[in-house]
């Protein structure tokens, strides 16, 4: 099993996701150069972290879904490889349209960094396959950029699909409303995957919420049942 | 030459900015302000030699492809004229 997290200009969550799959998964994982065109050898696994790709200029994610390296996301993702992104990650994802819609600022205009609870929706990719339907997990978010838009038909195709896979709920009842939502993401949004599955975008955090300390160990549970879906779909 | 394009979000996505602003302007005393959309202006300046249908159409492609996202964005492409 072998993580290639893609680092671009302004990534900065790229070391705490090394950390979250090298580390605390134990995995072979090594960080990917945006222009470096090719695949390293034998990854099994792409993760695009969070950060300011380019600075966020012209939109979150838009210059970066142009770098060398997307073209073999492109191929590894079409070849039914997997593909998560967190936060800048799931920007990039969508002007790259190997995920629908697009996330654009949040409703109230502001930063947003606090922990959320989000609540499994969806079952069919490999981000929450092998955890229960309903469970829910805490971990951060931190964006300025989370609110996730698609226009209505696509976002009904996307329910009945069951491709929002992630949605803010609120921490005590599990439900949503009730001010769960950070950003104003439609149909409380926070993960959504493509439609075979295998690419998944996701705003909070899971490499912040590895162990006791920070917190919360949600993350690590999300990232170990990312990790037996890639090794059970090889 | 100059290609001005100006890109605006969509009409039925949310524009959080824009409402920000129309609030702000409200309260300033602006009365019959019904709506505020906040977008950008990218001028691209192009060689004079070109042929001008195709630096449209070059100008139409950079903008399908980079300065919109076709997604949540409209934009349209102005000529200026100096």
């Amino acid at each position: 099993m072998r993580v290639a997290v893609l680092q671009f200009p302004g990534s900065n969550c790229d070391r705490d996701v090394v950390r979250a799959f090298g580390v605390t998964l134990g995995l072979d994982t090594a960080l990917w150069w945006h222009e470096d065109p090719e695949l390293p050898d034998g990854t099994d696994l792409v993760v695009l972290p969070g950060g300011f790709s380019y600075g966020d200029y012209l939109r979150c994610g838009a210059i970066a879904a142009h770098a060398a390296a997307m073209g073999a996301v492109r191929r590894f993702a079409a070849s039914g490889g997997t593909v998560l992104g967190i936060c800048n990650g799931f920007q990039i994802l969508c002007e790259a349209r190997l995920l629908p819609g697009a996330l654009v600022r949040n409703v109230g205009l502001d930063f947003v960094c606090k922990d959320v609870t989000v609540r499994v929706d969806g079952h069919c990719n490999r981000l929450t396959a092998r955890l229960p339907y309903g469970s829910r997990w805490t971990m951060p978010v931190a964006h300025m950029e989370g609110n996730f838009r698609v226009d209505a038909d696509e976002l009904a195709t996307l329910e009945a699909r069951g491709q929002i896979v992630l949605r803010y709920v609120d921490p005590a009842a599990g439900e949503r409303g009730n001010g769960a939502n950070p950003n104003g993401a439609l149909s409380d949004a926070a993960a959504v995957c493509n439609e075979a599955g295998n690419v998944i975008g996701m705003m909070p955090h899971p490499e912040r919420a590895t162990t006791a300390s920070l917190g919360s160990e949600d993350g690590r549970a999300l990232l170990a049942g990312l990790v037996e879906s890639v090794t059970r779909s090889k | 030459m100059r290609a001005r394009v100006v890109v605006l979000p969509r009409p039925d996505i949310l524009d959080p900015q824009g409402r920000a602003v129309g609030h702000a302007l409200a309260s300033l005393g602006f009365g019959g302000v019904q709506g505020v959309r906040v977008g950008r202006v990218i001028d691209v300046d192009l060689d004079d030699r070109l042929d001008r249908a195709l630096a449209a159409a070059q100008v139409d492609a950079m903008a399908r492809e980079l300065l919109a996202n076709p997604v949540i964005e409209d934009f349209a492409v102005e000529w200026p004229a100096g």
